[in-house]
Formats: C-alpha cells, sequence, structure tokens
C-alpha cells in the first residue's frame, strides 16, 4: 500500500463520516427553527416541547458534524499537500470564506441557542436558531462552489507552477457546482423528512405523545413532498450537467462503451468492465440517453471507448450507485405522497406507520451513493481534465504515518459513530420529556409506559 | 509586498486570537482533575466553557484556512510536514468535542468517566501540541529545497519544544482557571483563585526561560535587533501577566482574565515578529524556509479575501463578544438543573 492509495481511502471514509451528520444538520436545524417559530407565533407549548426534543436529537448529530469536519479541513494539507499548493490560490479561498462567513456563526448561535431558552426573549431565542439554520446552508454553499470548481474548473489561469484565480465571479457562478449545492439541500431535506416522519411514526404506532407526534408528522409530509418532487427533476438537470462537463463519468454513469447518436436507455444492464461491454442489456427506450442527456434524441453520446483507458473512471461501482441513487430518487416522492395524503390522520394507516421507520436509512443510502457517483465518476482526476489524483498527494509523508493515522480514523471514528447512532436512538425512542417545565397546559399527551424523566445528575 | 504583509500580520493575529479563546475552555478540560472535587464541581466547570467553547474552536478552522488561502505554499509544507503531530491534535480535539454533548445523555457514571477521561485528555494534549508545534516553527523545521520536512516526530521534541509545550499548558491554563473565577461561585471558585496565583508564578518562572532559550535556539532576536522598536511587542506579554496578577489580587477575575489574553495575544505575536517575513523558516537552509515571497497566494486572491476579512471579521467578533458578555453569568445551581445544561 502507498501513500496515494492510503491517503485515498483516509478521505473517502473521512468524508463519508462527515457526510452522515451533515444533512441532518442542514435539513432539522431548519424544521426545529420553523416548530419554535410556531411556538413564538401562537404560544402552544406543545411546538415548544417540539423544538427542544427534536434540538435534542439535533444536537447530538451536530456534535459529530462538527468534529469530523475538522478532519477534512485538515486533510488537504497533510494527506493532499501538491493539490493545496497547486491549487490552493483558487481553492483554498473559499474554504477559508466558508469558515468566516458560515461556521462562526452556525456554532456560537447553537450555544446560544442551547444555553439561551431562558436567558434571552423568545423571539430573539428563535432567531439563533434561523441564524444557525442559515450559517448551516450557508456553509454548503461554500463548500460545494468548493467541489464543484474540483469537478468543473472555471475562472482560472495556469501561472507557471500553479494554478491561480482569474474570475472570483466565474467561481460562485460555476453552473456545475450550483446543480450541487441544490441537489445536495434537496437531498438534506428529504433525508431530515423522513428522518422526522419516522420517528413520529414510531411513536403514533404506539399510541404515544399522539398529539405532539401528529404535529411534527404533519410539519415534515409536506416538506418532505415538495423536495423529493424537485429531486427528481433537478437531479436530472443535474445530470445533464454532468453530460455536459463530464463525458467520462456519463458514460461510466450509464455504462455506455460505444458513441453513438439516439442512444438508448435500457433498464436494466449489466456491464462488463473487462471486456469492455455489457453483459446484458434488456428493455431499451430508444434515444432517451441522447435526450436526458442532451435534451434531443438525435444527440450523440460518447461511450468510454472514446477514452484512453487510463482516463476513465471504474464504471461498475459508479454505474450501480448511480442507478441505485436515481431508484430510490423515484421511490421517495411515492412514499412522501402517501404521508403527504394521510398528514392529518397518519394513525388511520398502521402499514404506513409501520413503513415509515424503515425509511430513515434509505436517504442515507441515496446519499453516500450519489457522492460515489461524483468522487469516484471524477476519476482518476482530483481536478477534472486539470489535476490528475496520482499527482496530488504529499510527496513528504511516509507510509507508516498514513497507516497510523487512518487505523485510528477507523477506530475512533466506527466508536464514534456506534454510540452516535445509539444516542439518536436511544432519545428518540424516549421520546419528549413530560411537561415538566411547561408552562402552560395546552399540551394533552400522555405517556403510558413511556420512559419518565431524569436529571442526568448524580 | 504590501498585500502579502498585511497578510502576514492578519495570520500572526488570528492564532493568536485562537490561542486567547480556545486558550481558556483547554486550560479548563485541563484543570479539571485538579480542580473539580465532585460529580457538581465537574458540571460547574463544563458550563464555565460551555456557550463558548466550540465558538472558540473555530478559529482554529479559520486560522488553518486563512493559512491554506493567503500562504498554500506554508499550508502545504507545514500541515504535510508536521502530519503525526497535526493528526494526535486532530483525534485529541475529536474526543473532546463530543465528550461535552455524550457525557450527560446516558446517566451513568462509568459513563461519564468515559467522557470526562476524553476530555482531559483531549484539553491537555492539544494545549501541549500546539506548544510544541509553535515553538518548532519559531525554531525552525529541516524543510528541504522541496519543502520537505526531513525530520520526525520524534525531532520536534527537542529541549525547545517541549519548553514551548510546557509553556503553553501553563499560559492556557492560569487562563482557564481565571475563567473559571469569572464563571463559577463558592469553594471551587477559591479554589480556581489559589491555582490561578500557582500558575501565574510558574508561568512567570516558565516565560523567562523561554525567552532565553528563544535567545539561544532561534534567530527570533534577529528581527528585534536590526529593528529595536519591535521591542515593544514585548509589553504585550510582560504588561499582561502583571496586570492580570494585580487583578487576582484585587478578585477582579473578568480584568485579569481580559489581562492574562493580552499575554497570550503577545507571546504568539512576539514568535511571529521575530519570524517575518518567514512562516515556517527552514532550519537547513533560510533559502528554503516559506516566506511571504515564495508561498503567498496571488495579489487577486489576497486582494478578495483582505475584503472578507475586513467585513466579516469584526462582525463574527462583535457577536462573539456579545455572547461572552450575555453569558457570562455566574453558574448556579438552577443552571446546573436546566435540563440543556452540559
Ligand atoms: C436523498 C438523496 C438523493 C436522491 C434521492 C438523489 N440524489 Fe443525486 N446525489 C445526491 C443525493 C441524492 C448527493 C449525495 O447529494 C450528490 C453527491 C454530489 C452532489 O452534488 O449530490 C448526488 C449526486 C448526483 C449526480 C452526480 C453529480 C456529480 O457528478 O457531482 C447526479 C447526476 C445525480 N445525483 C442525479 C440524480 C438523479 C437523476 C436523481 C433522481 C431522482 C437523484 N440524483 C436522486
Ligand atoms: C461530503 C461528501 C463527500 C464525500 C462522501 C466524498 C467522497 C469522496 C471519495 C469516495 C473520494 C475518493 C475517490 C477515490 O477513491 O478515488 C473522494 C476524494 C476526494 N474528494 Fe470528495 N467527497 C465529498 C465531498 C468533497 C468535497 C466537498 C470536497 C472538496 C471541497 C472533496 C474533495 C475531495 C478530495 C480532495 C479527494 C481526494 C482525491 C481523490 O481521491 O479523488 N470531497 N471524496
Ligand atoms: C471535503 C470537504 C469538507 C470540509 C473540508 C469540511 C469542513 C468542515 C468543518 C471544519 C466543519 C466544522 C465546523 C465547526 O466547527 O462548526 C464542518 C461542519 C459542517 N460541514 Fe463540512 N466540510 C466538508 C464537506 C461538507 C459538505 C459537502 C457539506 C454540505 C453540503 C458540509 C456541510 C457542513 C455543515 C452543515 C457543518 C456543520 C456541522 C455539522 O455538520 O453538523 N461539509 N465541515
Amino acid at each position: 500500500m502507498d501513500v496515494l492509495l492510503l491517503s485515498r481511502l483516509q478521505f473517502a471514509f473521512t468524508t463519508f463520516v462527515h457526510f452522515i451528520f451533515v444533512p441532518l444538520t442542514l435539513g432539522l436545524s431548519l424544521l426545529v427553527a420553523y416548530m419554535e417559530n410556531r411556538y413564538v407565533r401562537t404560544g402552544d407549548a406543545e411546538y415548544k416541547r417540539m423544538a427542544k426534543f427534536w434540538g435534542k436529537l439535533f444536537l447530538i448529530n451536530f456534535a459529530l458534524g462538527v468534529v469530523t469536519g475538522i478532519a477534512l479541513e485538515f486533510q488537504f494539507g497533510t494527506n493532499w499537500s501538491r493539490y493545496s499548493s497547486y491549487v490552493g490560490d483558487v481553492f483554498g479561498s473559499l474554504l477559508a470564506i466558508e469558515a468566516t462567513l458560515a461556521f462562526f456563526l452556525e456554532s456560537t448561535f447553537l450555544a446560544v441557542w442551547i444555553f439561551g431558552w431562558k436567558r434571552l426573549s423568545p423571539k430573539l431565542h428563535n432567531v439563533s436558531i434561523w441564524l444557525v439554520a442559515l450559517a448551516a446552508n450557508l456553509s454548503a454553499f461554500w463548500i460545494l462552489m468548493a467541489n464543484g470548481w474540483m469537478q468543473n474548473p472555471v475562472g482560472y489561469a495556469i501561472r507557471g507552477e500553479r494554478a491561480e484565480l482569474a474570475s472570483f465571479t466565474a467561481l460562485v457562478t460555476n453552473p456545475f457546482a450550483w446543480q450541487q449545492f441544490i441537489h445536495t439541500l434537496c437531498a438534506a431535506y428529504i433525508l431530515s423528512g423522513f428522518f422526522v416522519m419516522g420517528i413520529s411514526a414510531w411513536h403514533l404506532a404506539r399510541g404515544r405523545q399522539v398529539s405532539f407526534f401528529r404535529k411534527s408528522f404533519r410539519i415534515a409530509a409536506p416538506f418532505t413532498l415538495v423536495f423529493a418532487l424537485v429531486m427528481v427533476v433537478q437531479g436530472h438537470m443535474h445530470g445533464a450537467e454532468v453530460a455536459r462537463t463530464q463525458p467520462t463519468k456519463l458514460a461510466a454513469m450509464e455504462s455506455l462503451w460505444e458513441t453513438r447518436t439516439r442512444a438508448p436507455q435500457f433498464l436494466f444492464l449489466i456491464p462488463d468492465p473487462a471486456n469492455e461491454r455489457n453483459r446484458l442489456e434488456l428493455l431499451p427506450i430508444p434515444g432517451a440517453l441522447s435526450l436526458l442527456a442532451f435534451h434531443s434524441m438525435d444527440a450523440e453520446v460518447q461511450g468510454l471507448k472514446d477514452f484512453a483507458p487510463q482516463d476513465r473512471p471504474p464504471v461498475m461501482l459508479t454505474f450501480i450507485s448511480f442507478r441505485t441513487m436515481v431508484a430510490l430518487g423515484f421511490l421517495f416522492p411515492l412514499v412522501a405522497a402517501w404521508a403527504w395524503v394521510r398528514r392529518t390522520d397518519p394513525e388511520r394507516s398502521p402499514l404506513m406507520l409501520r413503513l415509515l421507520p424503515w425509511m430513515i436509512p434509505l436517504p442515507y443510502l441515496a446519499i453516500q451513493l450519489g457522492w460515489i457517483v461524483a468522487e469516484l465518476g471524477r476519476q482518476p482526476w482530483i481536478v477534472y481534465g486539470m489535476m490528475r489524483t496520482e499527482e496530488a498527494f504529499s510527496p513528504g509523508i511516509a507510509t507508516g504515518q498514513v497507516v497510523f493515522s487512518l487505523v485510528l480514523f477507523a477506530l475512533i471514528y466506527t466508536l464514534l459513530v456506534a454510540v452516535d447512532i445509539f444516542l439518536l436512538a436511544h432519545h428518540g425512542r424516549k421520546g419528549p420529556e413530560e411537561r415538566h417545565d411547561v408552562d402552560d397546559g395546552s399540551a394533552t399527551a400522555t405517556q403510558p409506559g413511556g420512559a419518565g424523566f431524569t436529571t442526568a445528575t448524580a | 509586498m504590501m498585500l502579502e504583509t498585511i497578510w502576514f500580520v492578519l495570520w500572526g493575529v488570528l492564532w493568536a486570537v485562537y490561542f486567547a479563546l480556545d486558550g481558556y475552555d483547554l486550560g479548563l478540560g485541563t484543570l479539571m482533575p485538579l480542580l473539580a472535587k465532585n460529580e457538581t464541581e465537574r458540571r460547574v466547570m463544563y458550563n464555565a466553557a460551555g456557550p463558548f467553547w466550540d465558538g472558540n474552536q473555530v478559529w482554529l478552522i479559520t486560522a488553518g484556512g486563512v493559512t491554506f488561502a493567503a500562504f498554500p505554499g506554508t499550508y502545504a509544507a507545514l500541515f504535510s510536514g508536521l502530519y503525526t503531530a497535526l493528526m494526535l491534535l486532530l483525534f485529541a480535539l475529536i474526543l473532546r468535542g463530543v465528550s461535552f454533548e455524550f457525557r450527560r445523555k446516558v446517566d451513568s457514571a462509568a459513563w461519564r468517566r468515559v467522557w470526562d477521561t476524553c476530555h482531559v485528555l483531549g484539553s491537555f494534549l492539544p494545549a501541549l501540541l500546539l506548544g510544541v508545534a509553535f515553538a518548532n516553527i519559531f525554531k525552525g523545521i529541516p524543510l528541504n529545497a522541496q519543502a520537505i520536512n526531513e525530520g520526525t516526530l520524534l525531532d520536534l521534541l527537542n529541549p525547545y519544544g517541549l519548553a514551548g509545550g510546557v509553556l503553553f499548558v501553563l499560559m492556557f491554563a492560569l487562563h482557564g482557571a481565571l475563567w473559571l473565577g469569572v464563571k463559577a461561585q463558592g469553594e471551587i471558585a477559591r479554589r480556581a483563585a489559589r491555582a490561578a496565583a500557582g500558575l501565574w508564578l510558574a508561568l512567570v518562572v516558565m516565560m523567562t526561560l523561554f525567552l532565553a532559550l528563544t535567545a539561544y535556539y532561534t534567530r527570533l532576536f534577529d528581527n528585534y535587533l536590526a529593528d529595536p522598536v519591535l521591542f515593544v511587542v514585548l509589553l504585550l506579554p510582560v504588561a499582561g501577566l502583571l496586570q492580570a496578577r494585580r487583578a487576582l489580587a484585587q478578585e477582579k477575575m473578568g480584568h485579569a482574565w481580559a489581562a492574562s489574553a493580552v499575554a497570550i495575544i503577545g507571546v504568539t505575536l512576539f514568535g511571529v515578529t521575530g519570524m517575518f517575513p518567514a512562516l515556517l523558516p527552514s532550519s537547513i537552509d533560510p533559502a528554503f524556509s516559506m516566506t511571504i515571497a515564495n508561498s503567498a497566494s496571488s495579489p487577486k486572491t489576497l486582494t478578495i479575501m483582505l475584503g472578507v476579512a475586513l467585513v466579516f471579521v469584526p462582525i463574527v467578533i462583535a457577536y462573539q463578544a456579545w455572547v461572552h458578555v450575555t453569558f457570562s453569568y455566574k453558574v448556579t445551581e438552577a443552571d446546573l438543573a436546566y435540563e440543556e445544561a452540559y
């Protein structure tokens, strides 16, 4: 194993773990802010309990998002030093701006929200969580402008030994990056919606805290449906952008070997990369691939054989990941529509209540698959068409050093992810606290057999 | 060179502010086993850092990000050159970060002990590692012509590096004890004040020693001798420390804490001023150093970043100052009973 391979493994592993937590932060912060907003506007204390309960799950999730994020920021320098010095002039500024504009706001006001329930006026307190939600989504913007630049480098000029910034405007109007930004936000909102619906359904199926979870469900259902529907249309636009800018990735996503016009879309297909063909192609829709990628049945779509083997990404994993993500992308609006139809009386459909908790892992899966498409499909380039991954790693570090850090990452992250999932499940199942500090009696909930509130002071 | 020089100053200031802010919560964590005698007192210490530590830590991310954006060459050489030390720093910060959130989420003493251990180690190690790293940066690391560090982790543990480590641990511990004096009351606040007095003395001794070692091991004083006006920078740590002791004696803890922040900023700026124009001196040949001339970004990037920094850093400072004032109340029983408290 060499430094390059180990660094790639380490980067892939640590980004995937970071991105287990990020999407819930992006979406749940908005939902919590909205719930508290309802409390401030209506004075209904049940909304306050909702903000607190979902807020607690948000915080458990957030803790790991923060600490795993720092690991990524460090790695550009530690493991990808040639990348950093080659493109730092363009790429580094986006990361620095992200920290200055978004992370400060997010971390500072989250603490204000946690510690401010009794110290701030309800309005100001609500503002603090809106600021957190804004900052989280702003951080997604800047980091995706950075990643989008690696996918579709724009606004730079090679001068001497490195790439230098030529147009900052081009960086932040990069069409590829914008597609990624919108796509990732939709994904995060879908995930958060299913998260809230799934946990609510679990409690509703057991008849616990019915009014509380019905209200939560009612907020999450339309939210999820809207973004699941947008996703189908926008996902297609995202794919078309890939077709325009990254022909090798598109060919791998579709496992298309021969360049052709009127390229069909096979509903079922098994790639055979060793022999540069497909083992099986079934149910073609004539011209559909050309139509989807270039909005014209007659458009020519480039096949993998048009590119030298060392310029092609791994086909099998890219292809399977893309197919599965898209399949899930069609499943989500269907389930979300069902939930939406039943948004006022979810208990009337026990089947749906049983299904929804099992939906929670699926958006997580879709998101990780999407990143495999984006990052693995970009290979062998670290910056598409400009710099190869094999040219990017740190020349000065030893294999032993990366083995050391990779092993520790594997150990610590596995442990922390396990603890985090345990805590989310534990507190998610326990449900909201009994109304111990609620200031009025409007909540109707009872909690048969539910765990009581325990202050963990020993 | 004007832009590069401005960014050099901002770079130094960012690190200084990071140490002055995260320093006290790292110090609190380090002192936990010494100052907290029971669960309630431990919780007072966690909650003394509670509303601030995450916002403080972002200064580290920003300092790293700014190194990347303004001096990519330095960022690449520094982070890959100190690979193992930085990874240890990272793991320590990871365990510490989650300890705040996790420890009270399960009601079990054994569970809390696990996270307390992570918290203490995760606070002590960063203080030590940052000190070792910065002392070595002041001294220079064996960077070759390809900007590759030819030394190993063990080479960082030279006498000067270790002295830097001890200096930072003491500096942060004093800073933390003073903040605890601000936030706590009763027995633990008195204990914090007594600890601060002891730490202050140890720090004065250590700082004098460190200055002497600096003259011996580094070339930092070259800049000062070339331009003696620069010696005013040294007034910051001296005045900060003296003022901290005076305020401590008068039991003005907030005052003492602010003076200690000035001292920390002064120590950082002292080192950074001595290094100019290098950000990462090479101990093999000064020609191999990473400097503002050979590692800075293009004027265009530096200008855009300067605009961003001039607008947003003051805003950040304003709202973080507001948070520090709003949440500087004494931690009471009622605050500990509060369900969101750590
Ligand atoms: C809930 C999650 C989710 C769902 C349902 C979908 N996606 Fe997705 N997809 C992502 C989550 C995601 C992602 C993880 O967020 C990615 C990774 C990079 C990015 O920008 O978004 C992604 C990447 C990604 C890419 C690769 C872009 C690149 O190279 O950067 C394409 C072409 C699509 N998606 C297209 C679709 C289509 C046609 C979908 C059908 C409805 C779809 N996605 C549903
Ligand atoms: C958070 C979601 C992300 C995930 C899950 C992810 C995943 C991956 C994976 C799997 C690889 C390894 C590819 C390979 O094995 O060949 C990789 C590489 C990389 N990605 Fe991402 N990525 C994410 C976001 C980003 C972002 C936002 C950036 C930049 C700002 C980025 C920059 C990189 C870099 C520098 C590499 C290393 C070079 C390489 O092996 O391709 N990634 N990422
Ligand atoms: C590989 C590139 C990435 C780097 C270097 C990176 C860096 C970081 C850092 C340093 C933090 C901690 C901030 C704090 O202390 O408050 C963080 C958290 C966060 N990041 Fe990332 N990140 C990456 C990928 C992404 C992507 C692709 C997104 C979104 C689309 C994202 C969104 C967030 C959000 C919302 C947070 C807030 C904390 C949380 O996740 O719960 N990051 N990231």
